[in-house]
């Protein structure tokens, strides 16, 4: 879709990826037709609300769950196409963060167990000493205190438990990290210093980020290029920067304008959409935002607007993107 | 602090404990604070800083043992609610003060359609009869902007958002005169926060309710409140209106918090300020200031004693000795 795809070096690169569920009504279209890349060495922001299917895509592209149609091309080969061996690999460089501390970490297994797991199943260290040493050293990356090495996940707070999971994903030094809300769940200073080491380690060790969060603020923060989708579409990506300085997507205007800011001198008006986000089982043909849009017109209800080029490397799916005007 | 007759709440040196297995938790160390009939309070801290113990001890509903409320008075319109029988409680929540729950999936009942619950609360809070109870919970439902329509459905045929209105309808029913809302966006996505805040707001202006909006987000509260009181380890540890708090935050821990929040209009850095550390453990308080381990401005004297609440200005309070000015820069 964009011609720059090709000559940067994108280490993970999405084409027309759909991921389906039957669901008793019909078919669930999560994600529906996404294109996306991400640079080597990047962070690229996917924000939208629950059910928009953005943790569906982090996890097809991650492949802890199968793709109905698409490819995602790793390291410039299909993943979708991996043999068990590539797979096996693949998994090692590839690695998710997940939203909810509480129930991605077995109940069961102390901390220690816990940050050793990946590091035993893929039999990294032949020595034991080894193993307890590189734990106390993730434990450490992640600032978990060494006398909370034999504590099980309910002796900790959700901000703790989600810095197991990043030793974790850590654990086999990835190239790629699926961060699925990784501070959603924690407190704002607790958070602030996640955010920070993440910024560190992609600093200190090149990772590439797929960071995935409804919050924007933070998204603002850490990404170099932000994707927002709506119902299981892309309806806009573009820089950072631009993003937020010039939203042309009636949705992310919408997002944008929703997002509470703490200061008093603030001018922006607010645009309150109508009603919730429709049902992504068999979504009619047309704009999916369509229903709540104040731009809407005929043809939105009809035809799915393209996600298109309308400046070098911001992309719309708007029929009217910069030319709304209100709807009769 | 004389025109204590104005105070719809008055909370005096109110201190909680819990006595758990691991020691007694302090969770709420000698607090004061005060809110003015019809205005709305924003009360921000972390996970553990007390404010839902706070809340709950509003409402007596400190669940004892563990918990136990050592010391402090309560006042709510001229009687302290440590000294009310369990009728006279019973009065008082649900009519006089109301509660909404962060989590609407939890604190509604899955087996009550919403309009049943509405009226629960209606036939056993207000004095209205009948037919007048299911009109007093269709009115709420349109107030809340639920159609008719969906009066006999189920919390779980709701999305998150309309669920919270379920809750906000249950608990401005009886028209009190303290909401007391607990996280009650932070369920819910960013649109649809936007539409329940506008809600919550507007109702508030209409059914001249008071509020105390319980919240770790500057942002909602400097759209929704009037004042501030910020919390930490249990202790109150800045109060101002909000003009104040946003012009010239100047506790150490309130400017932490504004600066390790990225906000849609804070400059990218390549760090946020982070403060360093963790809050200290609820059942081994520091001795001196309960921030100063992680104070970058803390002296000997922090150590040894906390400094006490003091008006550095007008309707300012703060607890520290040393306040410096925000280098963040005002955003009043």
């Amino acid at each position: 879709m964009t011609g720059t795809i090709e000559k940067t070096d994108s280490i993970v690169e999405i084409k027309h990826l759909k991921k389906y569920f039957h669901v008793s009504g019909g078919k669930l279209h999560a994600v529906d037709d996404v294109t996306l890349s991400i640079p080597r060495g990047k962070t690229l922001g996917l924000v939208g609300e629950s059910g928009c299917g953005k943790s569906t895509l982090g996890r097809v592209v991650i492949g802890l769950i199968s793709a109905t149609g698409g490819e995602i091309f790793f390291n410039g080969k299909d993943s979708l196409k991996y043999g068990p061996a590539e797979r096996a690999q693949f998994r090692k460089h590839a690695q998710i963060v997940f939203q909810d501390p509480f129930s991605s970490l077995n109940p069961r297994m102390t901390v220690s167990q816990l940050i050793a797991e990946p590091m035993v199943i893929n039999r990294a260290y032949s020595h034991r000493s080894e193993l307890d040493h590189k734990v106390k050293k993730l434990m450490d990356t992640v600032g978990l205190a060494e006398r909370l090495i034999n504590s099980f996940p309910h002796e900790l707070d959700g901000g703790r438990r989600q810095r197991i999971g990043i030793a974790r994903a850590l654990a086999l030094d990835p190239e790629f990290i699926v961060l699925d809300e990784p501070v959603s769940a924690l407190d704002v200073c607790i958070q602030a210093q996640i955010l920070n080491l993440l910024g560190e380690l992609k600093k200190e060790r090149g990772y590439t980020y797929l960071f995935i969060s409804h919050n924007l603020s933070v998204v603002r923060y850490v990404s170099d290029e932000i994707a927002v989708m709506y119902l299981g579409q892309v309806v806009e990506k573009a820089d950072n920067l631009r993003l937020f300085q010039d939203p042309v997507h009636p949705y992310t205007q919408a997002l944008l304008s929703a997002i509470p800011v703490a200061r008093l001198n603030r001018k922006k008006g607010r645009i309150l959409l109508e009603g919730d986000v429709p049902s992504p089982v068999n979504p009619p043909p047309g704009c999916r935002f369509a229903g709540r849009c104040a731009y809407r017109q005929d043809v939105c209800m009809k035809q799915t607007p393209e996600l298109r080029e309308i400046e070098p490397s911001h992309l719309v799916a708007c029929h009217f993107a910069r030319n709304l005007r209100p709807h009769a | 602090m004389a025109d204590f007759q104005k105070k719809l709440l008055d909370i005096r040196d109110l201190t909680v404990q819990f006595d758990t297995d691991s020691g007694v938790v302090h969770a709420v160390n000698h607090l004061n604070m005060q809110l003015e009939e019809g205005k709305a309070l924003g009360f921000v801290g972390e996970t553990g800083a007390g404010k839902t113990t706070t809340a709950l001890a509003i409402l007596q509903l400190i669940q004892s043992p563990p918990g136990e409320i050592t010391s402090g008075e309560i006042w709510f319109k001229g009687q302290n609610v440590r000294e009310m029988t369990e009728a006279e409680l019973r009065n008082m929540r649900g009519r006089e003060i109301a509660m909404i729950f962060q989590d609407p999936m939890t604190s509604l009942n899955p087996i009550m359609t919403v309009e049943e619950q509405i009226m629960e609360m209606i036939s056993l809070h207000s004095d209205l009869k009948g037919s007048e109870v299911r009109e007093r919970a269709l009115e709420m439902m349109r107030l809340v902007g639920i159609r008719p329509e969906r009066a006999k459905d189920y919390p779980h045929q709701f999305s998150g958002g309309m669920r919270q209105r379920v809750g906000i309808a249950i608990a401005l029913a009886c028209k009190p005169s303290l909401l007391i809302a607990d996280e009650p966006t932070t369920a819910l996505d960013v649109t649809i926060q936007a539409q329940v805040l506008e809600l919550i707001k507007d109702l508030q202006k209409q059914v001249k309710t008071s509020m105390l909006l319980i919240t770790h987000d500057l942002g909602i509260v400097a759209e929704t409140c009037d004042s501030v009181a910020i919390m930490y380890a249990g202790h109150l540890v800045e109060y101002a209106d909000i003009q104040h708090l946003y012009g010239n935050p100047l506790h150490p821990y309130t400017q932490g918090l504004f600066n390790a929040v990225p906000d849609l209009e804070s400059p990218i850095t390549e760090k946020l300020a982070v403060i360093q550390g963790l809050p200290p453990d609820p059942t081994n308080l520091p001795r001196g200031c309960s921030f100063s381990p992680r104070c970058p401005y803390a002296q000997a004297e922090c150590l040894e004693k906390p400094c006490g609440m003091r008006e550095i200005e007008p309707g300012h309070f703060i607890d520290c000795y040393f306040p410096h000015q925000y280098e963040g820069g005002s955003r009043a």
